[in-house]
């Protein structure tokens, strides 16, 4: 059941993800990003991360949602408005991405993937909330941080205009 | 005992009996889907009759009285008319963007009652992450009207759909700060064990221990569904209707029973977080089918909502904003330190 479920979601992050490079309306661009990150959750739901999967939705829609308010804000035409997709360095581009790829296959390929027999789904968040608080106290303190001071510069920027 | 969960259960071993596991699993979560999609409808065949007449005597008028008993055929028929409407699309409009909005917008409001229980055993899947899973699927609605908005390439469904996304992604933060404090005293977040943390008499409810977390969740959460005195975003007499002016036919219909399924799933919530979920208010009225209980409760809320509409005036966007973010947020911040103090102690 697990391994068909995983093509079509494997398909649906594919396919919308291509979109969101190829079509010319900024606003088509952010709802296809908003199916490939719910793709992403369905991934997770399947890997038993439940946790994972909600948080993805909840924050990563949420956030493309802010992204599609600015794309209508910063169009000028409601709609009808292309944006161009390619800038002066392509070949730059897809060299790099080429090297990151090979980097990736070659990491996935070599790692050996622990499989494990037990498939009973686990409570995860008590887990990851006392890690947060415990292990790593720290980096999450200074995410914290780094995320605030973000906003703050956010708005002093937007104040300045 | 007139419990309902016994039924679903034998049906499903009944199918089990001559189905392959996968086809079971698959007629399993159809019916289940189409259950709840049925049951929903009626209910909001019901509260849109509900808040006329709750509207009409608070007005002192008599609302629909001409189909069946005190019109309670009325919505029958006004549905009828609506599936009959022409379907159009403005000429200028986004038409995949204005076509899929509708059903985002129906699809995420029913998502949510996946994980609600409506009796002792009578939920469709019993997640770890509830209460959290709701609140994630909730950001579609924001997503949806947004598509409505600028699908339909109408100033005012824009400025609508622009609003309503400000207001809800602003109202989210409180909305989901005001359930901590319930989730700390459950220690989790699975619907089952939160209301079975409420079990004993009515003083056992959250409700009494999370005031402060009450408040703030009822309000941010008639915020979220955009009622009054928080309808800015569909403000008649501002924006004509808001995100849903250009749409006419079934797609009216299906924000429209959207809006309705989401005043009642902010009601089953409220009830399952707050109101001992179907738990009796007395153990010895626990005689009362779990079902009838949480109805009663969740239905008294829709009631509550419908009162709040018909008799607040609506405030304004500078103060809706201010009102989330300087009041709601720090009210909710507090509750979350009184209920760790709280727990600390206790």
């Amino acid at each position: 059941m697990e391994l068909p479920i995983f093509y079509i979601l494997a398909a649906i992050i594919i396919v919308s993800a291509l979109f969101v490079v190829t079509l010319r309306n900024i606003f088509h661009s952010a709802l296809m990003l908003i199916l490939c990150f719910f793709g992403v959750a369905g991934l997770y739901v399947t890997l038993h991360a439940d946790f994972l999967a909600a948080v993805q939705v909840l924050i990563y829609v949420g956030a493309v949602t802010i992204l599609m308010i600015f794309a209508v804000m910063l169009t000028q035409q409601l709609t009808g408005r292309k944006i161009q997709q390619l800038n002066d360095q392509p070949l730059p581009a897809a060299l790099i991405i080429l090297s990151l790829l090979i980097l990736l296959i070659v990491s996935i390929t070599r790692t050996g993937f622990e499989i494990a027999d037990n498939l009973e789904p686990m409570p995860t968040v008590g887990t990851i909330g006392k890690a947060f608080m415990t292990t790593y106290v720290l980096p999450f303190e200074i995410v914290s941080v780094v995320l605030l001071v973000a906003l703050i510069g956010a708005i002093v920027i937007a104040r300045r205009e | 005992m007139l419990e309902l969960d016994p039924i679903f259960d034998a049906i499903s071993e009944w199918l089990a009996s001559f189905l392959p596991p996968v086809v079971v699993t698959i007629v399993k979560g159809f019916g289940t889907a189409g259950v709840v999609l049925g049951v929903l409808s009626l209910f909001v065949l019901f509260f849109i009759w509900m808040e006329r007449k709750v509207s009409a005597h608070m007005q002192q008028r008599l609302g629909p009285m001409r189909t069946g008993w005190h019109g309670a055929l009325q919505t029958v028929a006004d549905a009828v008319k609506l599936i009959q409407k022409e379907d159009l699309v403005p000429s200028d409009a986004d038409r995949a963007v204005y076509f899929w909005a509708p059903v985002v917008c129906f699809a995420a409001a029913l998502m949510a009652y996946l994980v609600i229980p409506f009796g002792e055993g009578l939920i469709v899947q019993d997640l770890n992450i509830g209460i959290l899973y709701v609140i994630a699927i909730t950001t579609f609605t924001v997503v949806s009207l947004l598509m409505a908005g600028w699908g339909s390439n109408n100033k005012w469904a824009l400025l609508g759909g622009m609003r309503s996304a400000a207001q809800i992604v602003s109202y989210e933060v409180p909305l989901s700060m005001s359930l901590i404090g319930t989730i700390m005293i459950a220690e989790s977040l699975s619907m089952i064990t939160i209301v079975e943390s409420q079990s004993g008499p009515f003083w056992n409810w959250f409700v009494f221990r999370q005031p402060i977390g009450f408040i703030v969740y009822f309000i941010a959460a008639t915020a979220e569904a955009n009622r009054t005195p928080f309808d800015i975003p569909e403000a008649e007499q501002e924006l004509v209707a808001g995100f849903n002016v250009e749409y006419s036919g079934m797609k009216f219909a299906m924000f429209f029973l959207a809006e309705f399924i989401n005043m009642f799933t902010i009601s089953a919530l409220a009830v399952t977080l707050f109101f001992g979920g179907w738990m009796a208010p007395f153990p010895f009225l626990d005689f009362i089918p779990s079902w009838i209980w949480f109805l009663a409760k969740a239905f008294t809320s829709v009631f509550v909502l419908m009162w709040f509409r018909w008799t607040y005036p609506r405030i304004r966007v500078d103060q809706l904003m201010g009102f989330a973010w300087k009041f709601l947020l720090p009210l909710a911040f507090l509750n979350i330190i009184l209920t760790g103090i709280g727990i600390y102690i206790f």
